[in-house]
């Protein structure tokens, strides 16, 4: 197969760190090509050399034969490369057919535009109104505008940066159906992603990064998804152990709880009902943006709740604020580390406060025992392993891990008897993860309630006893784990009331 | 009160503050939020003044202080967007510096009289009976407001640069994501609305008093603030209400002069009550058409 | 090119060489213009920045007046530190400055002429509540409506300064002034004069309550939940709640507590250095203010110092007018400036300084 991208010994380093150290690999022409890793292996910045984004401090790129060294986005568009972000560069004031234009270099007229977006999107099985504001979109019709964007262009090389992470399963089916046809067109794509089993679906090469260092290509097809697990990882981490025991009474049960959209662009919360037992931990699936924060956020008493909808040990405490209910024992943490669970200019002593200041008896008559404080922060590093230099570190400089590992010993150091916790491995490293995941089970076999909202199935079907998933708002009925595959789970997420099914032609 | 003397009147009345809003609506599309207006009208105010009467020529005043105040603007936008200061400090900052400023250089004119501005009646439309006399017998500059309204309209509209800089805007990250050079199109919207506050501080100097006097502008700057929230961005509502605030005004100098049994005070801070009524009355309704980003730094990490 | 590269945290080393470089700054900037003006730079600087604390023929007047003026800036800048932590933006001090001082003189001569001992404790209280009530209607509009607390509070400075005129020329004019404006003169009032505690040393009780409102608040902000939670609110706002900070309540406590500080200020300047009720006893101390409260980087003490410092300005501003003929509004210019460059060299705090090679985003 020809070449279309060659890429020679990219380096790039940041202050403490080298992000890229010496990376080569070819991506041929009409091959999906996958770039492999963990968190912070160095994708991100890999991908951003390829798009112009950041400039390479070594190493160099051939397109098509030619030297290829973009210094800005619009180089490597007109170069025929284009990009669908992770976190999406779309406005959400804006309308689909200003967004796309806003993606490309000399965009048609108006009206032109619009006919054009309709094209493209029935040619490849992507249906969107280009009059429609984003704002309004859910995440995978907007991962459309994206592609759209892109595809306007007719690039000759697809970047596609963890693209799966926001979409149904149904979702990625017609995404890989217009990946193959674009594929079949002798478009080139490099597909990033940290799924093991969509790359072996999916993708003709792999190369692996780890630690900023290619660190082998294969086949996947041809290899086993542990293989190319052990090399992504490179060492061996502790799995969870499993658990088995009784369950106990209901700790927490919330009753036809509904809650208005908390601004222009949020989620209602509609009718949602659940309960979870003691020793239990119940997982909550759902794709971005279908209420989760929501959730959260009512059972946090950020949001206070409709008397009558939320119960803790039997007693209503849906009209009780954040503070009531942690002294009664309901715990939480939200999905955003800097901003809502840690106050990032803040040391840890002062974030430690944050929460902790009635529990741990840190505010003695409205003033705060300042060594008390540090010392429950000393109490969070040490237990839960945080990597800092101590607790007078503000939060905004730990490592997302790190900081994880924080603001969750925060909360479990605090006895809950029940916690609530969105994402709890967000874009935390493997080693990390596994031991939130770890701490999180050994809570509830001491006998705490705990609630997982995460939008990583394995997580949840690695952790949970009961399973249910939030679809615009509303939950589906929880269902033993044991019981579920796939398929089921699914339609639990697309919330099978109204199931949009698109088709792609040829 | 004649109405057409009330209608031409409104008109030079809201020139001003309908420049003013104009500029610093445009400077929070892009996502900045200049709190400084007041200081720059001053510094328009002043400088068009004394280049006008140094020159003889109103033209000439206009234009040194459409710059003058561009200038200062800008030693805003190096602070915000290069240093990025707190946009809500620095604007203040503006403001302080822009009085002293103007006190400062405005000093040798005080009670001097600015060179008369002619009159352009626009051909044809000038003649016909009430309307004429109401809408067309104005100075140049109230021409080239209501021509500025409908350019930043059509800019904002159509243009791709002002789809870029609505973008910028909106989310500065994604702007940039997309290769957009943030603080350039920003440092380009906060020059504009300098510009277009120095002009209105000139227009209070050279048209609606006109002579200088200190701190002259009394708070239309913090007005023109207020009505880019009142048009929820949009340049019409802009217009809108720039004309309804300056009937407020004439109306309240007019009772004023015909002696109304109401006292000379409520008169006098009424322009400002219905300022704070009509943010509530807004705020109420929900504030719509808030660009994403207003006020917020931006700072290009890795 | 320059680049910023954000540090892990905010330097402490940068936060207190700042405000003294933007001192110096200032100063060396000021001499440019000084010299402009045709004016003798060095001698300009010495006059506004030595010769009130040290001029053998001046500084036993101008030294008192060091008190008198930082007392109502120290006093009202505290105040508004505490909102400005949260994020909360009262720039309309000089309002609640103006309807402290008009409701506490009110209160005192509806007693006229008694000279009860409770009377002065009477309109100081009065003066807080009038500089509170005016403060609450943007914390009412913001938490009620959303309105924004800018506008609202600055609005209110040009109608406080229209009750003022209003005071000043009818309701509370004095009927001995032979129909000039301006009410009775509280200097002639034993009772409720504001004099001060030490002779000539400029100390009255503004300046004593300014002294404790910098104690009061390093003590709020250092060590009580009530100060913790303005800050996060300020640092984090949805951290904030999530901590269980009710946002409403934080608006009322600051924008009530700047405006209490900013009335009594009001009250103190009125029934002392200032008098009585005239059409312009305020002198802008509720926008000088502001800049102090910067300056001062929003911390107590620094607040405490910074007032000093923009008092010395003022007074040396006024010795300068005196001996060289400077212009009046070159010392308005001159703290307008002094806020520019704190806020321009802020940027060390918070970031490294990279020279390199690179593009402008």
């Amino acid at each position: 197969m020809a070449t279309l991208l060659s890429i020679r010994g990219l380096t790039k380093a940041y202050p403490g760190v080298v992000a890229n150290d010496d990376v080569s690999f070819d991506i041929g022409k009409g091959e999906i090509h996958a770039l492999l890793g963990e968190n912070g292996a160095g994708k991100s910045t890999l991908v951003k050399m390829i798009f112009g984004l950041v400039k390479p401090d070594a190493g160099e790129m051939a397109l098509d034969g030619a030297a290829y060294a973009p210094a800005k986005p619009s180089d490597a568009r007109r170069s025929g490369v284009a990009m669908v972000f992770q976190h999406f560069s779309l406005f959400e004031a804006l309308d689909v057919a200003e967004n796309v234009a806003l993606g490309m270099e000399n965009p048609p007229r108006p009206r032109d535009l619009a006919r054009q977006i309709r094209e493209v999107s029935e040619t490849y099985g992507l249906p969107l109104d280009p009059t429609r504001t984003v704002g309004t979109l859910s995440a995978g019709e907007r991962q459309r505008v994206e592609i759209i964007r892109c595809l306007l262009q007719n690039p000759r090389l697809l970047i596609m940066d963890e693209p799966t992470s926001v979409l149904t399963p149904q979702e990625v089916d017609i995404l890989f159906q217009t990946l193959n046809k674009l594929r079949a067109e002798g478009t080139s794509i490099l597909y990033i992603s940290h799924k093991l089993e969509e790359i072996r679906a999916l993708c003709d090469e792999a190369t692996i990064l780890r630690l900023g260092k290619n660190v082998g290509t294969c086949t996947p097809r041809e290899v086993t998804a542990r293989q190319m697990a052990e090399l992504m990882v490179g060492s061996s981490f502790n799995a969870p152990e499993a658990r088995a025991g009784e369950k106990g009474e209901v700790l927490l049960r919330t009753d036809k709880l509904s809650l208005p959209a908390p601004g222009a662009f949020g989620t209602p919360l509609r009718e949602v009902s659940l309960e979870v037992r003691a020793g239990e931990v119940l997982g909550i699936a759902g794709v971005a943006g279908n209420g989760q924060d929501e959730l959260l956020m009512a059972l946090s008493g950020e949001r206070l709740a409709p008397a009558g909808t939320i119960f803790f040990k039997g007693q209503d405490v849906s009209r009780l604020g954040p503070i009531g209910r942690r002294d009664a024992g309901l715990l939480s943490g939200p999905e955003e580390r800097l901003g809502h669970a840690a106050a990032p200019n803040m040391s840890l002593t002062e974030n430690a406060v944050l929460t902790g200041a009635r529990r741990e008896g840190l505010v003695q008559g409205g003033f705060i025992d300042w060594g008390k404080s540090k010392a429950f922060a000393e109490k969070v590093i040490e237990r839960f392993d945080v990597r800092t230099p101590g607790p007078g570190t503000a939060a905004r400089a730990l490592s997302g891990g790190n900081l994880q590992k924080f603001v969750v010993g925060r909360e479990i150091l605090q006895s809950p008897d029940v916690f609530v916790v969105n994402q709890p491995t967000w874009g935390v490293d493997a080693a990390a993860a596994a031991a939130i995941r770890q701490a999180l089970l050994d809570l509830a076999a001491k006998g705490a309630a705990i609630i997982v909202i995460s939008q990583d199935l394995d997580e949840l079907m690695e952790i949970s006893d009961r399973f249910a998933a939030l679809n615009e708002g509303r939950l589906s009925p929880a269902r033993a784990v044991a019981e579920l595959d796939i398929e089921k789970i699914g339609l639990m997420m697309g919330g099978a009331h109204d199931m949009e099914v698109a088709h792609v032609d040829g | 009160m004649d109405p057409v003397l009330l209608v031409a009147s409104i008109m030079v009345s809201a020139t001003p503050i309908l420049l003013a809003a104009l500029g610093e609506m445009v400077v929070e599309k892009a996502g900045v939020l200049n709190l400084g207006v007041e200081g720059m009208m001053i510094t328009g105010a002043v400088v068009g003044f004394a280049a006008a009467v140094s020159t003889g020529s109103p033209v000439v005043g206009f234009l040194a202080a459409a710059l003058a105040s561009a200038v200062l603007s800008l030693s805003f936008g190096f602070l915000t967007q290069v240093l990025l200061s707190n946009q809500v400090a620095t604007g203040l900052g503006l403001t302080l510096v822009g009085l002293g400023l103007s006190a400062l250089v405005g000093a040798g004119f005080e009670g001097v009289r600015a060179p008369g501005m002619g009159k352009l009646w626009i051909p044809g439309l000038a003649e016909i009976p009430v309307i004429g006399p109401m809408f067309f017998r104005h100075d140049f500059m109230v021409y080239v407001s209501l021509l500025l309204v409908a350019g930043v309209w059509a800019f904002l509209k159509y243009t791709r640069a002002g789809l870029i800089l609505r973008a910028v805007g909106e989310d500065h990250e994604s702007a940039h994501a997309l290769g957009y050079k943030v603080v350039r199109v920003r440092l380009a919207a906060i020059f504009f609305g300098g510009a277009c506050a120095g002009l209105g501080g000139a227009y209070v100097s050279l048209v609606r008093v006109p002579q200088w006097t200190e701190g002259m502008t009394a708070g239309a700057g913090w007005i023109a603030l207020a009505i880019v929230v009142f048009a929820s961005w949009r340049p019409l509502g802009v217009l809108i209400g720039a004309y309804l605030f300056g009937g407020v005004t004439v109306l309240q100098l007019n009772l004023q002069a015909a002696g109304a049994k109401v006292p000379v005070e409520l008169l006098s801070m009424s322009p400002y009550l219905i300022t704070i009524l009509v943010l509530v009355i807004i705020s109420a309704r929900g504030v719509h058409g808030a660009p994403g980003s207003l006020g917020r730094s931006f700072h290009a990490s890795a | 090119m320059i680049r910023l590269e954000k540090r892990p945290q905010p330097s402490r080393l940068w936060t207190i060489v700042t405000p003294l470089l933007a001192v110096v700054l200032t100063m060396v900037v000021g001499g440019i213009m000084f010299a402009l003006l045709g004016k003798p730079p060095l001698e300009a600087i010495r006059t506004i920045f030595w010769d009130p604390l040290f001029h053998p023929q001046f500084a036993s007047y101008s030294r008192p007046q060091l008190l008198v003026k930082a007392g109502p800036l120290i006093l009202i800048a505290i105040g508004l530190s505490i909102g400005f932590k949260a994020g909360i933006w009262n720039i309309g001090a000089e309002g609640q400055y103006i309807m402290g001082a008009v409701t506490g003189a009110a209160v005192g001569l509806a007693f006229y002429p008694s000279e009860s001992v409770l009377l002065f404790p009477l309109m100081v209280i009065a003066g807080a509540l009038g500089g509170w009530a005016w403060a609450m209607i943007p914390a009412v509009l913001k938490t009620k409506l959303g309105t924004n607390e800018i506008l609202v509070s600055l609005m209110l400075v040009y109608v406080a300064e229209n009750i003022l005129a209003s005071a000043s020329a009818s309701w509370l004019r004095s009927p001995e002034g032979m129909g000039f404006p301006g009410s009775r003169n509280f200097k002639q009032w034993p009772a409720v004069h504001n004099d001060e505690l030490i002779a000539n040393t400029g100390m009255h009780w503004g300046v004593v309550c300014a002294f404790i409102a910098v104690i009061a608040a390093y003590v709020l902000m250092a060590r009580h939940i009530q100060g913790f939670n303005i800050r996060l609110t300020g640092e984090a706002p949805r951290a904030a709640r999530f901590s269980g900070v009710t946002p409403a309540r934080i608006v009322f406590l600051c924008l009530g507590i700047s405006g209490a500080l900013a009335g009594m200020a009001g009250l103190f300047e009125v029934t002392g250095p200032a008098g009585q009720i005239t059409i312009d006893f305020n002198s802008g101390y509720g926008f000088t203010a502001i800049i102090v409260a910067f300056l001062g980087r929003l911390n107590p003490v620094g607040i405490l110092l910074a007032g000093l410092l923009m008092a010395l300005t003022y007074i040396g501003g006024e010795l300068a007018q005196l001996m060289l003929g400077l212009p009046g509004a070159s010392i308005q210019l001159f703290q307008g400036m002094l806020l520019f460059f704190l806020l321009a060299t802020d940027v060390f705090t918070n970031y490294r300084i990279r020279f390199a090679k690179g593009e402008l985003a």
